[in-house]
């Protein structure tokens, strides 16, 4: 136990000279390759392969994950599954989930902790037609309105809230699929979109009246991030029980400072990270995952207080559209994140040299190809 | 029989061609009515079949390369038949054991089968995060959990259906056995085992497309590196940008359903073949 409580203070120290900008001399978390042994550990993912999961993938490809002793287990979502209820199971040893969704498990029991908050903005619009003249949430006054449910639709609600429209009235609220057609045949006048999915499918259809592909002028977004209703989303969650044990601890510290790490790679390296996505099975085109890498960037890049870091406002806020929507019961306990293994991450990634923060990131053009090859 | 599947499908394009074509005229409402069609006709409701053949053609990508979707597809049913294969042996086995069990003691039967009818009920939705949890924490691969899920809905047609066909001997054969002196056992395979096969090969043939049906439902659900389950997933999720796609793999999972069904109608055969040699 007397490790476990040299560590703690080790971080703490971290955490002091990260503040103080000073270079962090001594590394508690080794990233040498060195392994005496090399730890197994699964994570869930949402849903499959494709370039919102590309840093997970690339820490895996490029051996970032064995540097740090770890031999890591990427296991792709299913309909069915959901990566919070896995890992709170003990079927898994961590998992990427969304903020409002993983709180829902916890508030009902289970001890899952996020550990890092990995994308620092929110990647969902509502996307309807320019020619219809929704460029804000008041605007949805009125109209059809699509969402996936299922717990997708709370920053519309809020935002249509905070704009002062009444949703169960003043507007048709309804339930889209996936994909995008509902939009596409104007069966709906606003789609509920990823920024770096559903939106893209749009711009890689054909439109019936140019022959050529849909441009992003034929089309009017509201952001969630611009009408402060955004919540947080892909995070990654660890067993708040295990935490308690210190080679848990220590593992957790590892597998968040190699996917921090892979994260970094795949901003330096997006085309590299897209080959990696396309080479672990993607049926998508090469077009596609190349948008959704450069927007995946987007949400993660740059981040301010260093890659993984809880922006507390941010939390707050999520927080503050989850009880208002009655997605939690009150507000959950302080428990629910900790920044300490992100620090130490950081302390050992900008130890190295590394950009964590990545403040001079520039977002690459990609052109979408017909049908997203 | 080759002439026949032709015909069969030249049919089919037929109807769906001369659907959409209707369709197109009357701006999707039954001639002479203000009533709108069911399924409206337009290309990204209904593809031309044209297409849809064309899209199997080709490429598509797989990895780092790409190639033509009927091989994509070919690939990718490889995989979701081992799944298939496991899934149909397992409710194969299980279903005849339970089958055998309730034939030994009534008071089984009473029990048990109530329950297997109501195992029957209970979504797969719901099952598939139990049998996925529970697999990982006994260290099986997913793929098993996937097989299980087909096992679950392949047992059902075997149990009830061998429960029947051992039932099925006239009471004066069983007495006949029973004045040889024959056991329990020899009277189940000399008489009771053949006499079920009648009941056994439908059921094996609805066992078996339903083994499909639970591998790509257990790939859905589960979400797996690969599959036709996995494929089908993905081209949904893209049906606005290319139909095309989606109608293609759920042609590939209904090639699969057709070719298991396909290979235990050969298996019956060949049984078949035997008896009358047997009878000769």
């Amino acid at each position: 136990m007397k490790t476990r409580q040299f560590t703690r203070v080790a971080a703490a120290v971290m955490a002091l000279t990260l503040l103080a900008g000073a270079c962090g001399s001594e590394e508690r978390i080794a990233a040498t390759g060195d392994c005496e042994t090399v730890d197994s550990v699964s994570l869930q993912l949402q849903w499959f392969t494709q370039a919102q999961f590309a840093g997970y993938f690339a820490a895996v490809d490029k051996g970032i994950y064995e540097k740090y002793c770890l031999d890591v287990t990427v296991l792709e979502g299913g309909v069915d599954i959901a990566p919070q209820q896995q890992l709170a199971s003990g079927a898994v040893d961590f998992a990427v989930s969304w903020v409002p969704k993983a709180l829902v498990v916890r508030e009902q029991g289970a001890n899952v902790v996020n550990v890092a908050q990995v994308f620092q903005r929110s990647g969902t619009l509502q996307v309807s037609w320019a020619d219809s003249g929704i460029t804000t949430p008041g605007d949805l006054a009125g109209k059809v309105v699509g969402n996936w449910g299922w717990g997708n639709e709370f920053e519309l609600l809020a935002g249509a809230r905070k704009a002062g429209l009444d949703p169960s009235t003043d507007f048709t609220l309804v339930q889209q699929s996936f994909d995008m057609l509902a939009l596409l045949t104007r069966e709906i006048d606003a789609s509920q979109a990823m920024i770096y999915n559903e939106y893209a499918q749009v711009l890689e259809a054909v439109n019936p009246d140019t022959g050529a592909r849909y441009v992003a002028s034929d089309l009017s977004v509201i952001d969630w991030n611009d009408f402060g209703t955004a919540m947080l989303q892909d995070a990654i969650w660890a067993d708040g029980v295990r935490l308690a044990d210190a080679g848990y601890q220590d593992l957790t510290r590892r597998f968040v400072a190699g996917s921090l790490e892979g994260w970094a790679y795949c901003r330096d390296n997006s085309s590299d990270c897209v080959e990696i996505v396309l080479a672990n099975g993607s049926a998508l085109g090469a077009s596609h995952q190349a948008w959704q890498m450069n927007e995946i960037n987007g949400l993660i890049w740059p981040s301010p207080d260093g890659v993984g870091r809880m922006d507390a406002d941010l939390w707050a806020q999520t927080i503050g559209v989850a009880t208002s929507e009655s997605i939690l019961a009150s507000a959950p306990d302080a428990g629910a994140y900790t920044t300490e293994y992100v620090d130490a991450a950081l302390a050992s990634l900008n130890g190295r040299g590394m950009d964590t923060t990545g403040q001079n990131w520039q977002r690459v053009n990609v052109t979408l190809n017909l049908g997203g090859e | 029989m080759l002439a026949t599947t032709f015909v069969a499908v030249v049919l089919v394009v037929l109807l769906w061609e001369g659907y959409k074509w209707v369709g197109q005229q009357t701006d999707d409402r039954l001639p002479g009515t203000g009533i709108e069609v069911l399924v409206s006709t337009d290309d990204l409701t209904m593809p031309h079949a044209k297409d849809i053949l064309g899209e199997l053609l080709s490429d598509v990508r797989d990895g780092r390369s790409t190639l033509p979707m009927s091989l994509y597809l070919l690939k990718k049913a490889w995989f979701t038949l081992q799944e298939a294969a496991i899934g149909f042996f397992l409710g194969l086995v299980v279903g005849l054991a339970l089958a055998v069990l309730m034939l030994r003691w009534r008071v089984v039967e009473r029990g048990l089968l109530p329950w297997i009818n109501v195992s029957q009920t209970v979504p797969l939705i719901a099952l598939a995060p139990i049998i996925v949890t529970w697999g990982r924490l006994n260290d099986l691969p997913d793929l098993f959990s996937i097989s299980l899920i087909a096992a679950y809905l392949t047992f059902f047609p075997v149990a009830v259906s061998a429960l029947r066909g051992l039932q099925s001997p006239d009471v004066a054969d069983v007495e006949l056995m029973r004045s040889y002196a024959a056991s329990w056992w020899t009277t189940l395979f000399k008489l009771r085992l053949p006499a079920a096969r009648a009941y056994l090969f439908p059921a094996f043939k609805i066992a078996a497309t339903l083994s499909v049906v639970g591998a790509i439902v257990g790939e859905i659900s589960i979400g797996t590196k690969t599959g036709l389950g996995r494929a089908i997933l993905e081209f949904a999720q893209r049906y606005a940008v290319s139909p095309e796609r989606l109608y293609a793999s759920v042609i590939g999972a209904a090639v699969l359903g057709l070719s298991v069904f396909g290979l235990v109608n050969l298996v019956e055969r060949m049984f078949a073949g035997r008896d009358r040699e047997v009878a000769a």
